[in-house]
């Protein structure tokens, strides 16, 4: 019998510990399949960050480490110096790389560093508990915006992608939704050329896939869904930002 | 070998690239930024990596970062900028990183101001991050001794897969020598740390590095393992420096800058026929214990000398266990010392006892 669904080589068999309707092991397996088919799993090095995804560095069958809360793109930039030649990707919560982190952001990508970075946005901080994030959205409860999210107290969502899109080091910019299959299709494909930006060499590449916590949402994964398309992608538009891949 | 005058600063940065540095990454800070520039410059030269970062936050996880790959990797920073690193230092002692780190030490606390201070003791020697862990601490008290301490540094870091810190002030900093450097390493001859690094896992298991166990109890075995070497540490790696202890009735203790200037000071007890000698530390982690004790037993009166409130006194104290009586001087804020004011000092403690 002919298999046509398996595992990807790049994930490890370690069974993944997110919670039922959680975006992350969608986006896991994208990575992996996309790092099959470009054929690089033994040059990849990857950087996880702190989050839900921490434990990501065990689930990927490559080498890899877990950077400080917010410094997985300085951890990947002295990797990525050290060793020119490697692929290195950091895997990174809205929590790490647009609150503390939003530096280490804003500088890799404007160093043009050959690095790739997925970058799930959930609009809450899912480890700690389901607090407010930067990108959560104006009116959203969580629990220090107990009363909703106001822009007087807490400033606005933060628009990561459109701020990153004026930058010149970026080679690769696209923000996209795992929630229909046509969605994660294309996910990947967006994936594969934040990778592909950084093995041809030109620049820096990410991906924004806005992404479900039903968790801290308190919703189930089916509620989840409907409330990430009908309000998030409102905020939070899908779209190719930057393209220096072409086709 | 011929001899260079050389500042500081570049001193221990050409002693870094000779002993196989080929990367170094940092953020600008008086008064150190000699360090940056010379690197700059020769980096290149040698087919090294030199950045600039955004932050010393971003500085100390490119040094974990590139840590990682096995490759010799260097920072240099002054106290303000230490303080910053001290989340990413834990970091890479829990995960087992050999690095260097240069910390020349300015006027404290807070902004402070830019003139020598070893203010900086506590938190390179006690650990100014989270957790139980060490670094390995080197105190040069001449531009030669911290050229040959730099290459030291090196070494240990690969040898215990530790981070290692050159403690100096703006005075090594800032000051010029002549200095002997040692011939270029051949990289070849390095250390190859493949069996653990991150180079991508071809024809092997992938590596995982990280300083992070979810489970208590693994967590806790780790820390063990980590207090092993740390022992071995304390035990095969204590350095001091002696200088005319025979026969001295009096110890001066000091290190770095303060080492060499109460070198001066016992001079002009001798000469007074007032037996005094100076016990310097050059680990200050691990801190020469077992021989101040010794010494502790054959003098009447240690006499430390810092340019702090009184940092390093606390380890002499433990070291001594209080078979001898101890007495403090100190300078903050960016004073230097003098002689005159020491041996001042000195005598009225001795008056008195
Ligand atoms: C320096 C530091 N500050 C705070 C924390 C606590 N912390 C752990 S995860 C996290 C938020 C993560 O949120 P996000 O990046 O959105 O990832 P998610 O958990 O939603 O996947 C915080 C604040 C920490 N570990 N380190
Ligand atoms: S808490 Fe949220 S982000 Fe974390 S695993 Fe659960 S659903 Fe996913």
């Amino acid at each position: 019998m002919e298999v046509i669904f398996k595992r990807p080589k790049a994930l490890s068999d370690r069974e993944f510990t997110y919670c039922p309707g959680c975006h992350h092991g969608i986006i896991h397996r994208l990575i992996a399949e996309v790092i099959d088919e470009l054929d690089i799993q033994e040059k990849t090095i990857m950087v996880a960050p702190v989050g839900c995804s921490v434990f990501a560095y065990e689930f990927f069958d490559v080498d890899g480490t877990v950077a400080p809360h917010g410094r997985a793109l300085a951890v990947a930039t002295g990797i990525k110096r050290a060793l020119p030649d490697m692929i290195v990707f950091t895997y990174q919560g809205d929590g790490d790389l647009a609150a503390i982190g939003i530096a280490e952001t804003i500088h890799a990508a404007n160093r043009g560093e050959k690095l790739t970075t997925i970058f799930v946005n959930n609009a809450v901080y899912g480890m700690t508990g389901g607090q407010m994030a930067p990108t959560t959205l104006l009116g959203q409860k969580t629990t220090t915006t107990p009363y909703g999210r106001t822009a007087a107290n807490d400033g606005y969502p933060l628009h990561v992608s459109e701020a990153l899109s004026t930058i010149d080091g970026v080679a690769y910019l696209e923000r996209t939704t795992v929630s229909t299959t046509k969605d994660i299709l294309n996910t990947k494909k967006a994936i594969k050329k934040a990778f592909l930006a950084q093995i041809k060499g030109l620049g820096f590449g990410m991906v924004e896939v806005l992404s479900t916590c039903p968790t801290n949402w308190g919703m189930s994964p089916v509620e989840a869904q409907n409330w990430l398309l009908e309000n998030m992608v409102k905020e939070f538009p899908p779209k190719v930002f930057v393209d220096k891949v072409g086709d | 070998m011929k001899k260079l005058m050389m500042k500081g600063n570049e001193a221990i940065a050409e002693s870094a690239i000779r002993a196989g540095c080929r990367l170094y990454f940092a953020y600008p800070i008086t008064p150190q930024s000699e360090i940056a520039e010379y690197m700059a410059r020769r980096l290149p030269e040698v087919g090294g990596v030199f950045l600039q970062t955004e932050s010393e936050i971003a500085t100390v996880n490119m040094v974990y970062g590139a840590a990682c790959t096995g490759k010799r990797v260097m920072t240099s920073t002054s106290s303000p900028g230490f303080s910053l690193m001290q989340e990413g230092i834990s970091y890479i002692a829990g995960a087992e990183l050999p690095c260097v780190f240069v910390d020349v030490v300015r006027g404290g606390p807070g902004l402070g101001n830019i003139q020598p201070s070893q203010g900086d003791y506590f938190q390179a020697v006690k650990g100014g991050g989270h957790g139980d862990y060490r670094l390995i601490v080197l105190a040069p008290s001449t531009l030669q001794e911290a050229v040959d301490l730099t290459q030291l540094a090196f070494d240990l870091a690969d040898r215990y897969r530790n981070p290692v810190l050159i403690l100096a002030d703006g005075m090594i900093g800032q000051m010029m020598e002549p200095v002997e450097l040692p011939e270029m390493r051949d990289l070849s001859t390095l250390p190859d740390h493949s069996d653990w690094a991150l180079r991508g896992a071809r024809n092997r298991e992938p590596h995982r590095i990280a300083a992070f166990n979810i489970d208590p109890v693994g967590l806790e075995k780790m820390n063990k393992r980590l207090q092993e070497k740390y022992r071995l540490i304390e035990a095969s790696e204590q350095r001091w420096e002696e200088y005319r202890v025979d026969g001295a009735e009096y110890l001066m203790v000091g290190y770095g800058t303060m080492g060499r200037i109460l070198k001066s000071v016992v001079d002009s007890l001798r000469e007074e026929g007032i037996p005094a000698g100076l016990f310097r530390p050059v680990t200050l982690w691990p801190f020469p214990k077992r021989r101040l004790k010794e010494l502790a037993k054959k003098v009447q009166l240690i006499f430390v000398v810092e340019m702090s409130s009184g940092q390093m006194v606390e380890d002499v104290q433990i070291s001594v266990e209080g078979k001898v009586p101890v007495h403090f001087y100190g300078r903050m804020g960016g004073v230097v010392p003098t002689p005159e004011e020491i041996l001042f000092a000195f005598k009225e403690v001795r008056k008195w006892k």
